[in-house]
Formats: structure tokens, sequence, C-alpha cells
């Protein structure tokens, strides 16, 4: 089970800044149990959209976002809406915000901070990772996890020593960063990494802050 | 003047600059960093004491610049975000800055699996950016990371490093210009072989005038043996060395005079490329060569400012 909490509207608003159609992503699994991303809050989230002058083209409540063939099925069936968005905001984990982007080419927003993994993990082989920081980035960096995925948690790589797509820590893994720019540049969004992020606020983060009841 | 140091005032003056890399020894003897001092102290502006470079632990880079100081020498602190949190960086900072320390470099740091403590656990608590971000904030604003005031100034000449070789290449002025965003005064490149390579990268510099907002110091590095050649073609990260450097090598008779030469002529065509305002020689384990290489490149004598 991984906790999750939906970020404060005002970051919501601010990521999807300049974007008018808007899909949503929702999660039966975790997230619905944690009420940040379950069929109630994602038509909240839709009726708050609206209100705020968004069109939402739609919206899919998958059982298990962060199982990525179920989330590339069910989106599929939702070809038109998510083709005809701007951008997907999704109300998981971070694995499920990773797994959206890996199986959508649109700007896919974080809509929750993943603050515990509350006991197990669910079994997880696939790349996309989470390592429950508190406070999602994967809103600048394209949906794909450099805390989790850079072994230097860079917030501004690729580092001097990315080569041919690879980390230089192992050759076996893709470099974070790579993959962060092959995406954004793709989606024509590499301005997204004009930003100078400040130093990350580790006191909400699982691995790094103090302890805490969850 | 941002801090005065003497490598601030070379570059500030539009002389071309030299600064050179002394490694700290392994051990506590200060005479190994001292007798670098003064082979090298007439020959540069500025000498870099790097900080446990590639994880393996060394003399720390503070005491090092400490000791080059009291020779007379210019030191410029490497401080990596690999061993330090954001409590431990501003500490030093300001320890290193009462010593009179007035450069220091922010570089990332190489990861600790390269080392020969590959076991520790790693901090990143920040990365090169956010240090620079860290280090002018504490000068121009007085302040340290949370807000809280700083009592007294912080003079600083902040230097940063980067890889004109590393992909996406593209990418990697954006990366470049961030590091001049969050407050970086001069750069130090990775060394520097492809020089066409290097130029076009200084040409998307230089379209986008950050030539005008930082200096650039372009890096080299004298090749020693084949031995060498090789293994930094092969084995280090970050390096690109071109296979016809390696094959001039091979094929040299004598393999340091050949080494030198190739060092001398990558000079020479530095020098001509627009923007670049100096030379960083990392003459690792062969800091006796600097001398003449500065002398064979026509830089010497060195300014006095
Ligand atoms: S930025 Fe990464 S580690 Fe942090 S919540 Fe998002 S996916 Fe998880
Ligand atoms: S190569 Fe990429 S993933 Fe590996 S440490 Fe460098 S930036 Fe991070």
């Amino acid at each position: 089970m991984l906790v999750s909490e939906q970020k404060p509207m005002e970051e919501i608003l601010r990521s999807l800044d300049g974007e008018k159609r808007i899909f949503l992503v929702g999660c039966k699994g975790c997230a619905e149990g944690c009420e940040s991303g379950g069929e109630q809050q994602v038509i909240e989230m839709k009726q708050k959209l609206e209100e705020e002058g968004k069109t939402i083209t739609g919206f899919s409540l998958i059982d298990m976002v962060c199982n990525e063939s179920l989330t590339r099925m069910k989106l599929a069936s939702h070809r038109q809406a998510t083709d005809s968005a701007d951008s997907l905001l999704v109300l998981t984990c971070g694995i499920g915000v990773q797994s959206t982007a890996a199986v959508v080419d649109k700007v896919v927003h974080p809509g929750c901070n993943t603050i515990s993994s509350g006991g197990a993990h669910a079994e997880w082989k696939e790349a996309e990772r989470c390592l429950e920081c508190g406070d999602c980035i994967l809103d600048y960096t394209g949906g794909i996890c450099p805390i989790a995925r850079c072994p230097k948690n860079l917030f501004h790589g690729p580092c001097g020593g990315s080569e041919g797509g690879k980390c230089e820590i192992h050759p076996d893994l893709p470099c974070a960063w790579h993959l962060i720019i092959e995406r954004l540049s793709k989606l024509g969004r590499l301005d997204k990494l004009e930003a100078v992020v400040p130093p990350k606020d580790w006191s909400v983060s699982l691995t790094g802050g103090p302890p805490r009841p969850r | 003047m941002k801090a005065g140091t003497n490598l601030e005032k070379v570059l500030e003056s539009g002389r071309f600059a030299v600064t050179a890399e002394a490694g700290p020894p392994r051990g506590a003897v200060p005479s190994v960093i001292l007798r670098k001092g003064e082979l090298l102290k007439a020959f540069c502006d500025a000498l870099n004491v790097t900080d446990n470079q590639t994880a393996i632990v060394r003399m720390s880079s503070l005491s090092s610049c400490v000791l080059l100081k009291q020779l007379g020498v210019d030191p410029v602190m490497q401080m990596v975000c690999r061993d330090r949190n954001r409590i431990a960086i501003q500490s030093d900072v300001l320890g290193a800055v009462a010593l009179g320390i007035w450069n220091i470099l922010c570089l990332t740091g190489d990861y600790q699996s390269f080392g020969d403590h590959p076991t520790a656990k790693s901090v990143f608590d920040l990365d090169s950016i956010q240090l620079i971000q860290v280090l002018s904030q504490m000068r121009d604003e007085k302040k340290f990371l949370s807000g809280e005031k700083i009592s007294g100034e912080v003079p600083l000449f902040i230097g940063a490093v980067e890889n004109p070789y590393a992909d996406p290449f593209e990418y990697r002025v954006l990366r470049l210009a961030k590091k001049v965003k969050a407050g970086a005064d001069f750069i130090q490149t990775q060394a520097v072989f492809d020089v066409s390579k290097f130029a076009k990268w200084m040409e998307m510099v230089t379209d986008r005038g950050l030539d005008k907002e930082v200096h650039v110091l372009a890096g080299v590095i004298p090749i020693r043996s084949v031995g060498m050649a090789r293994h930094m073609r092969d084995n280090v990260p970050g390096v690109s060395v071109p296979d016809e450097v390696v094959t001039r090598m091979e094929d040299a008779k004598d393999a340091r005079e050949e080494g030198l030469k190739i060092c001398l002529e990558i000079i020479e065509q530095i020098k001509e490329i627009p923007g670049v305002h100096g030379i960083h020689i990392m003459a690792v384990a062969w800091e006796e060569i600097v001398p003449t290489i500065v002398e064979r490149a026509g830089l010497l004598p060195r300014p006095l400012i």
C-alpha cells in the first residue's frame, strides 16, 4: 500500500497553468483507500477544475495504475479524450504517474504526494519507482522520477558522466536524466528544465526526515 | 569585485587565466601539498584543490587550501555534494571564508562506488546547481539557506564545472545557463581533446551570450603514457579521448613528449576560440609538467595584479 495525499489545489493549478483541456486519471487501488485519487476524488477534481475554467476531456479510473499494461489498455480505450487533452492529471502515487507517463505521449502532472509505503510495497519490477519523497516533482521532470532513478538524486541532471543514454554508475541502467530530456523534447517541453529548482525539503520525505506517525 | 581573489582579478582584467589542479595527499603530511604549491605558484593564477576526487579519501580540500594560502597561492576550494548536507556545507563555507579561501568550485561529486569506500552512504542533499544557489545567497543576501541572517560579509568567487562532451550534447549549454542563473562566476570545463566539438559548444555558449556573464576556462589534461590515454578513453566516465590521440601516443617514440605536444597543440587552438577566458590544467599525478606547459604555451609571465 502506498500512502498518498492530494497536493494543494494551488500547486495543481500552477502546474496546469496555460493548459485548458485536461484528462484525469484515478486509481481504485491505494489512492482510493487513501481518498487521494479514488472515484469520489476524481469527480470532485473534475468539478473543481471546471470551476477554474478547464475542460475535462474525460477521465479513467483504473484498478491499479501502477500496473503498466493495465493502464496502457485502459487508456487506449480513451484514446480520443487523451489525444484531445493538453495534459493528464494523475491522482495516484508517484508510480502511477510514471506508468501513465510511460504509456501516453502527453505531459503528465502528479496530483498527489507519495508520503509512505504504509506497509508492503506492491510487487514492482518495472523501472518506474517512487522513493516516497513527500513532495512530488514529476511535474518538472516529465513524469520520470530522478529521486528514485538517478543515484545522485540530481534535480538538474544529467551529470557529466552520462554517456550514450547510460548511467555512469551502472552500464545496465539508463540515465534517468537522459530519459527525462528525451521525453520532454519529444513533448516539446524542454523549457520546463530551464527552471532552477531550489534545494528540496527533505523533512517530508520518508528517508531523511524525522519519523512521522503514518 | 565579488571577493577580490587573484583569479577574479585576472579574469576581470580580461587576461587569459591559467589555473591548475593540485591533488591533496593520502596522508597527513603537509609537505606533499606544499611542494606542489611551491612548484606551481609562479605558473598559475590559482590552484584548485580537489575534494576527495573519485571518492577516494584524501586530506580535506579546506586544510590543503589553507596550506597553499600560507605560501601565497590563491586557492580554489572544490566542494562536492556527495559527503555533506546543507548544514555541513554552509558551516565549511564560513570556515573557509574566515581562513581567506574565497574561490569555491561547486561540484556534485563522483559517486562513492568509484572510490575506496564503495559501501559509504552518500548524502546528495543538494546538487551542484543548488550548491551554487546556496553560496550566492550566502554572499549576496548574507542569508543562510534557511533565510536566517549571517553576521558579516561572505566574499566568494563562485565556480562550477561543465562537461561539453557529456550527452545529450545540445542540452549541455542549457545546463550551463542554469549554473549561470544560479550564480556561477566562472566555469572550468572537463578536459578538451576533441577541439572542434568544444568549439561548437563554445559557439552555442556565445550565441546565448553566456560568455559575457561567466568566465569559461577550458580544461586540459597532459597525457603521460599510452596506458593513461587508453584508460581515460575506456574507463573514466565523462572524459572523451578520441582514437587519434591514443594512436598518436602509441606511435610515439617518447610518449611523454608526445603527450606534452598534444596538450600544447590543444591549448594553441583553444586560445583562438571566442569566449574562452583561460585554461585549467589537470595534470593528475604529473604536476611537474605544468611549468613547462605554461612556458611553452607562451603564457608566462603570469600577471601580478
Ligand atoms: S518525485 Fe519521485 S520519489 Fe518523490 S513522490 Fe514523486 S515519484 Fe515519488
Ligand atoms: S548518469 Fe544520469 S542517472 Fe546516472 S548519476 Fe548521472 S545524471 Fe544520474
